[in-house]
């Protein structure tokens, strides 16, 4: 939990957009965050993030699930209950494969969801600051984190870049577990005093 | 640097000519040691070669053609950089169309080539549950099918070649021919799927045992034929782009993408595969279980288990993370292990039921193999020569250029 204060702009569209991330990093600002209402392919280059790490995760997945199902049902159908159906082995390989291969797919997709949740901080409850409410609608939005001193210089370089609009704002820069609106009000109002 | 013009380098013209003289002296020595032989044995092995080999390499072109028409289709751009390469791959499918229907035709129409099960009396499954089996398996039929097949597929291969060629000569911003080719890929794909989809593999490969049945048999063949054609695809824009700093255009993306669709076929390939495989073993009806009887138990055993890891288990295992889909050593590794991995598998498809537990891999068939790979390194790189490898005016360029995989 922290409270922190941002530059915010607005832009309208993704071509603006762009120019502006890398102007915006050339300065050396540190961006907070970008909010599109859809996934800007390239973005994620343009922002410097590193690559996920969410592959190899679902690939841990997969290979767990592989191991569930073939060690599982071979220890049921050779060591627990061993059962003749038709005269095929007691481990038949071939037969298993169909099984396997969905547990795999399970393992590793429902996996993948719950790490990607994590990494995301998303889950039911936990609830972040909107920065502008149509950032979900038609506009990209760009958070800067500032302080005291540069709040008013940020803001007039982000105006500069092309934005349509720009504001400062004071608001909780983590997740949080809860109603949306009051916590938040409540959290900066103590902030404030 | 979109105007790019290719020269054959000295070095790739002479391996292309010598590799296609080994191929043309082991198919006189084939003609006399083998085919003139008073050995049954031996005139099986001269054709059986020249049919898995004709098919294979006529397959392996036709996937170009496939992979431009579901891409035109879709109206994907990333394609467009490097289009030049399938479509002169795509360009060439009828030479290889003729040496195919040429063998084809002999087969059915001479006596004792003992390839064809179906054409030798007591043999033609008057039996069969189904009367339009015999309907099907019939030296007109097939003489029929083959030649309008075959003549069908050189048309569109060329057709979508020259249609990008006149786009070139349209001015700027011209969408006309770009609607031409949608369509004639439209009809390409109806094509393909009444025929390599379908009916073709049954008909030229299936048909080798001719009581044996499998629905799943030309879906195998297609992914079979168009995983190794991306790989051919692959290994082309390589050679372009690093070896002779052609196609500077070609990024780490358009690689990845061939890349993706190499382990992602690959894995097609084993799920078609297997499905065709568990059925038979666990219903273990004799009928069906002949087929793999000889290639899992008897003499083809070894081809069995090649198979499954070079065409599975080393695409899966080495093309999984992504930083080797865009290294150009290590995914053109994996394209010339799958290809090598798809020719023993329509090797292991033909073999078995040719000439049965006498199995060679001598000289006559790495020969055989050698004068196609020239023939095609031959073909496809003539054919580079002709025009801009870079296509000009099409509508889908930018795109292409700024794609990220």
């Amino acid at each position: 939990m922290s409270i922190k204060k941002f530059a915010v702009a607005v832009y309208d569209d993704e071509a603006v957009l762009f120019p502006a991330v890398k102007k915006v990093r050339k300065a050396g600002y540190k961006i907070h965050d970008v909010y599109t209402p859809f996934a800007v392919h390239g973005l994620d280059v343009a922002l410097g993030e590193k690559e996920s790490d969410l592959h190899v995760a679902g690939f841990i997945y997969g290979i767990t699930g592989t191991s569930t199902a073939l060690g599982f049902m071979g220890w049921i159908y050779t060591t627990d209950w061993p059962q003749n159906f038709g005269g095929k082995p007691f481990f038949p390989l071939p037969a298993f494969i169909p099984i396997t291969f969905e547990l795999t797919v399970l393992f590793a997709a429902v996996g993948m969801v719950l790490t990607f949740c994590y990494l995301n901080q998303i889950m039911p409850g936990v609830k972040k600051h909107i920065f502008d409410k149509r950032q979900t609608d038609d506009k990209f939005v760009m958070a800067i984190e500032v302080n005291e001193e540069n709040a008013a210089e940020t803001e007039a370089f982000l105006k500069s870049t092309g934005a349509e609009e720009t504001n400062i704002q004071i608001a909780e820069s983590e997740w949080w577990y809860g109603r949306f609106d009051k916590k938040e009000e409540y959290e900066i109002q103590q902030q404030l005093v | 640097m979109l105007n790019q013009e290719f020269k054959i380098p000295a070095k790739l013209k002479t391996t292309s000519l010598a590799l296609l003289a080994i191929g043309v002296i082991t198919l006189l020595a084939g003609i006399f040691l083998l085919l003139m032989s008073k050995d049954q044995m031996d005139q099986t092995r001269f054709w059986a070669s020249l049919l898995t080999n004709s098919i294979f390499f006529l397959l392996l072109c036709l996937a170009s053609v496939f992979i431009l028409s579901a891409t035109s289709l879709a109206q994907a751009a990333w394609i467009v950089t490097f289009r030049r390469i399938p479509e002169s791959i795509g360009s060439v499918v009828w030479v290889f169309a003729l040496i195919a229907g040429i063998i084809l035709l002999t087969l059915v129409w001479t006596d004792n080539t003992n390839i064809y099960a179906w054409l030798q009396d007591g043999y033609n499954p008057k039996n069969s549950l189904n009367a339009l089996k015999n309907i099907f398996l019939s030296k007109p039929f097939f003489t029929i099918w083959t030649i309008l097949v075959l003549v069908l597929w050189s048309w569109f291969g060329t057709k979508i070649y020259q249609l990008s060629i006149q786009q070139d000569k349209e001015k700027k911003g011209d969408t006309k021919i770009y609607w031409k080719n949608f369509n004639v890929s439209a009809g390409f794909i109806f094509v393909f799927a009444l025929t390599l989809a379908s009916t073709i593999p049954w008909l030229w490969i299936m048909s080798l045992d001719s009581h044996w049945f499998s629905t799943m048999f030309s879906w195998y063949t297609f992914a079979s034929s168009f995983v190794s054609g991306m790989s051919l695809i692959l290994i082309w824009m390589v050679y372009l782009k690093k070896d002779n700093q052609y196609l500077d255009i070609v990024n780490d993306e358009h690689i990845h993408d061939v890349g993706k669709f190499m382990f992602a076929f690959s894995i097609f390939w084993t799920y078609l595969w297997f499905s065709q495989f568990m059925l038979i073993w666990y219903a273990n009806i004799p009928e069906e279980t002949v087929y793999f009887q000889i290639r899992m138990n008897g003499p083809y055993k070894i081809f069995f288990w090649v198979n499954i890891v070079l065409n599975f288990v080393a695409p899966i295992l080495i093309l999984m993370p992504r930083p080797t889909k865009r290294n150009y050593f290590v995914v053109t590794l994996v394209a010339v292990i799958i290809l090598l991995g798809h020719w023993i598998d329509f090797y292991q498809m033909v073999m078995p039921s040719t000439v049965k537990e006498n199995w060679h891999l001598g000289w006559y068939e790495i020969g055989i193999v050698c004068g196609f790979i020239g023939l095609v390194i031959y073909l496809v790189s003539n054919k580079l020569t002709k025009a801009p490898l870079v296509p000009q005016n099409n509508p889908m360029m930018k795109e292409s250029i700024i794609h990220i995989s």
